[in-house]
């Protein structure tokens, strides 16, 4: 056990996860009060110890997987019904609990029936794709919804797909361990964690990774919000409330004992938000989008402005209790964004500072967020300078990694002379921004 | 103090007061007491985190002392303060009253110091810490690593029985990694639809099963859809009280638009429900 202790806290290091000295040895500790044959205990008693964040679950759990496979339910029953009989039988397990252990010892017997694939000249192994491809249980849900239309349709239809994404997921680990088996743990570990979502590259999210990051926004817009406040905040103490303090001090005999401050004012900060909504950054300007409506509800005066190649205000499609996923729709459709498609960062800065420079006050932070790939035409970093010297801050946030910036037709460092340019390529990139830069 | 025996003692224990928890509730309230580390719950609103310290508290027959974080808490108000109104009286009345001045009648006690003084079981619940500056965890911190405070008028005051001690957090900011490395972890989020059903059950006695089923999977479905602000296990308890008191036995279509502000706060997040789910 300790070996495998040891060896398993050495995997999660591998990956990613910061377990501390100390979190090991409490983990350690846990595991001489609980029951080791209890696996569930078990993984719970380490997720406790070692996993301090949620984004970490995922990766964790699959290592876990990987280190303590389950042994109880021995090997899976062969099974050689006929695939249509298999298709009933799944259909059946996904109108109940995928929880329920008939749920994942299905899940084995159909990865040992259908998992196993030539994967080169004499050599074989595992996969889900056949098992998927044998059972398709996408093909079921028409069958499963029962009564059609309405409320009771929408929740049996998230109710099975649900139920088969955890199909799938099981699978998924039972092909991974059975890899693991064959060729040994260490081999498997690093391809089968994913980085964690705040580690995701914005420029190649898929639609199911934004909708996860997207719950990520909303402290992050309080966060950013806080913190440009603070800055405006330091050193301003709060005044002396006299007339509270002079009524306080009465009950102590005209001593004034007790001073009342008046209570700060936060101080709201106005906020222009410019945004590249093309589509060469387009998960990286879905987020933004989200983060600049999740800012409009922290900030008194935020003004949005969107661009391909040219530019337009869209602050009025993310009016405080708008909805957000609409008021996308109606942007990309309404707002006067792109003549030819092909985002001109040169034109842009031009046009806003011709149309819209009145926004920018000694009292307003600029945020840019965008590649800097221009498509070769004139960068105008003269503009964008006269733009940064208006405001209170400037900064611009670039979703490609450093190392690619200036490479083809990025003009990075040009405009990065001019203003504060920061890699911010992930959510953690930007929580880091705010909490160090801001 | 032996808090709970097993895991499986705190789930049987918890649900005696009405608390639902799972592998991961049992396993980290379980290990918090025999390792005597404080248990960090985050997650967000409404899912269970203050409950768990009250129904810690009733299950092992201790005092809960709350401590409510908010922006600008202190020392003074969390750990004491001398009463400088009552000893300013004091030494009016006597002018040889100096040395007196700082002993036990003229401390204000606060949270953090009365759980550490009790003699009587205790559970510790420093509610909302993301809430508090970030000074204050460098309070929490010294406090929590050796539960022992020195007030430099009456000297070290070490605890005679350690609380249990449990923080809550909505992540509104990032707890300092010090404070988190002490802690053991607790995500709450969301339950399943299953675990649900069965809170709902245990909480709003006089439901019908069926209805209870279909708050969770209609609950299930509104958290799918990115509201602004999504329904959490408080509102569908809510919810079925609603439902109860009404006097409805099915969650049909008109019964969810009717009720629907119950659960969602924002008029913009009930539209997008209303046409999500096809209501109207
Ligand atoms: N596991 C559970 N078992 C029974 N009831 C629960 C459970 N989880 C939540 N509840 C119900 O939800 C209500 C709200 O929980 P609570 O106030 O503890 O939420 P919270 O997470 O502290 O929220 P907030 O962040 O808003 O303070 C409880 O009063 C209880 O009715
Ligand atoms: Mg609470």
């Amino acid at each position: 056990m300790i070996d495998r202790h040891i060896g398993f806290v050495h995997a999660l290091r591998e990956t990613g996860l910061p377990v501390s000295l100390a979190e090991g040895l409490d983990a350690a500790h846990a595991l001489r009060h609980i029951d080791l044959a209890d696996r569930r205990t078990l993984r719970e008693a380490y997720a406790a110890t070692l996993v301090k964040r949620p984004q970490h679950r995922e990766g964790f759990d699959v290592l876990f997987d990987l280190w303590f496979p389950s042994t109880t339910q021995g090997p899976p029953k062969h099974r050689d019904d006929d695939p249509e009989d298999l298709r009933s039988e799944l259909a059946e397990l996904l109108r109940g609990d995928p929880a329920a252990p008939e749920f994942s010892a299905f899940a084995q017997a159909m990865v040992e029936r259908f998992g196993r694939v030539q994967a080169g000249p004499g050599r074989q192994s595992w996969f889900s794709y056949p098992v998927i491809r044998a059972l398709s249980p996408q093909t079921l849900i028409a069958g499963l919804l029962g009564e059609r239309g309405g409320l009771p349709e929408k929740l049996a239809r998230r109710r099975v797909t649900t139920n088969i994404a955890a199909f799938e997921a099981e699978v998924a680990a039972d092909v991974r361990r059975r890899i693991a088996e064959e060729q040994g743990r260490e081999r498997i570990t690093r391809s089968a964690v994913r980085p964690p979502i705040d580690r995701r590259d914005f420029l190649r999210v898929t639609k199911a990774e934004l909708a996860e990051m997207r719950r990520e926004i909303h402290p992050l817009a309080r966060r950013l919000a806080t913190r440009l406040s603070m800055k405006h905040k330091k050193g301003d103490r709060g005044r002396l409330d006299f007339r509270r303090t002079v009524r306080a001090s009465l009950q102590s005999g005209g001593v004034p004992l007790i001073t009342h401050l008046k209570p700060r004012r936060p101080h709201k900060p106005e906020l222009v938000v410019l945004t590249d909504a093309s589509d060469s950054v387009a998960g990286f300007a879905q987020f933004t989008l989200l983060l600049t409506f999740a800012l409009r509800e922290q900030f008194t005066k935020v003004r949005a402005f969107a661009f391909v190649d040219t530019v337009d205000e869209i602050t009025k499609y993310f009016a405080p209790g708008a909805d957000v996923l609409d008021a996308i729709t109606r942007m990309t459709t309404e707002a006067d964004i792109s003549r030819f498609g092909r985002t001109d960062y040169g034109h842009v800065l031009k046009t806003f500072e011709e149309r819209h420079a009145s926004v920018l006050t000694p009292k307003t932070s600029l945020l840019i967020l965008g590649d800097a790939r221009s498509n070769y035409q004139p960068p105008n970093t003269e503009t964008l300078k006269r733009l940064t010297e208006k405001v209170r801050h400037a900064y611009w946030l670039n979703p490609e990694p450093r190392n690619q910036w200036d490479t083809g037709d990025s003009v990075a460092s040009g405009y990065a002379a001019v203003i504060p340019m920061h890699e911010c390529r992930n959510v953690h990139q930007l929580a880091a921004f705010i909490e160090d830069v801001v | 103090m032996t808090w709970f025996a097993s895991p499986s003692e705190a789930v049987t224990r918890l649900r005696q007061t009405g608390y639902l928890s799972d592998d991961a509730i049992a396993t980290s309230v379980f290990l918090a007491g025999v390792l005597q580390k404080p248990l960090l719950a985050e997650g967000p609103a409404g899912v269970g985190k203050t409950q768990l310290a009250k129904a810690i508290a009733e299950a092992t027959g201790s005092d809960l002392v709350r401590l409510q974080c908010y922006e600008g808490l202190d020392e003074a108000r969390a750990l004491y303060e001398w009463n400088y109104k009552k000893q300013l009286l004091r030494i009016q009345a006597d002018d040889d009253a100096w040395d007196d001045i700082f002993a036990e009648e003229f401390l204000l006690e606060r949270p953090l110091l009365k759980a550490i003084r009790s003699d009587r079981p205790t559970v510790l619940l420093i509610d909302e810490t993301d809430k508090a500056d970030v000074e204050v965890e460098g309070l929490l911190l010294e406090i929590l690593s050796d539960f022992q405070v020195t007030i430099p008028e009456l000297g070290t005051i070490t605890a005679a029985r350690r609380p249990f001690v449990v923080l809550t957090s909505n992540a509104t900011r990032e707890l300092s990694e010090a404070l988190k490395r002490r802690c053991l972890y607790l995500h709450l989020d969301y339950p399943t639809p299953e675990r649900e059903r069965d809170i709902v059950l245990a909480q709003v006695p006089g439901i019908a099963e069926t209805v209870a089923e279909q708050l969770a999977r209609t609950a299930a479905t509104l958290r799918a859809l990115e509201l602004k602000k999504s329904p959490s296990i408080a509102e569908t308890v809510d919810w079925a009280h609603t439902l109860l008191a009404l006097g409805r036995e099915v969650l049909d279509e008109r019964t969810v638009a009717e009720t629907l502000g119950v659960v969602l706060k924002h008029h913009s997040d009930q539209q997008r429900a209303a046409k999500e789910l096809g209501l109207r």
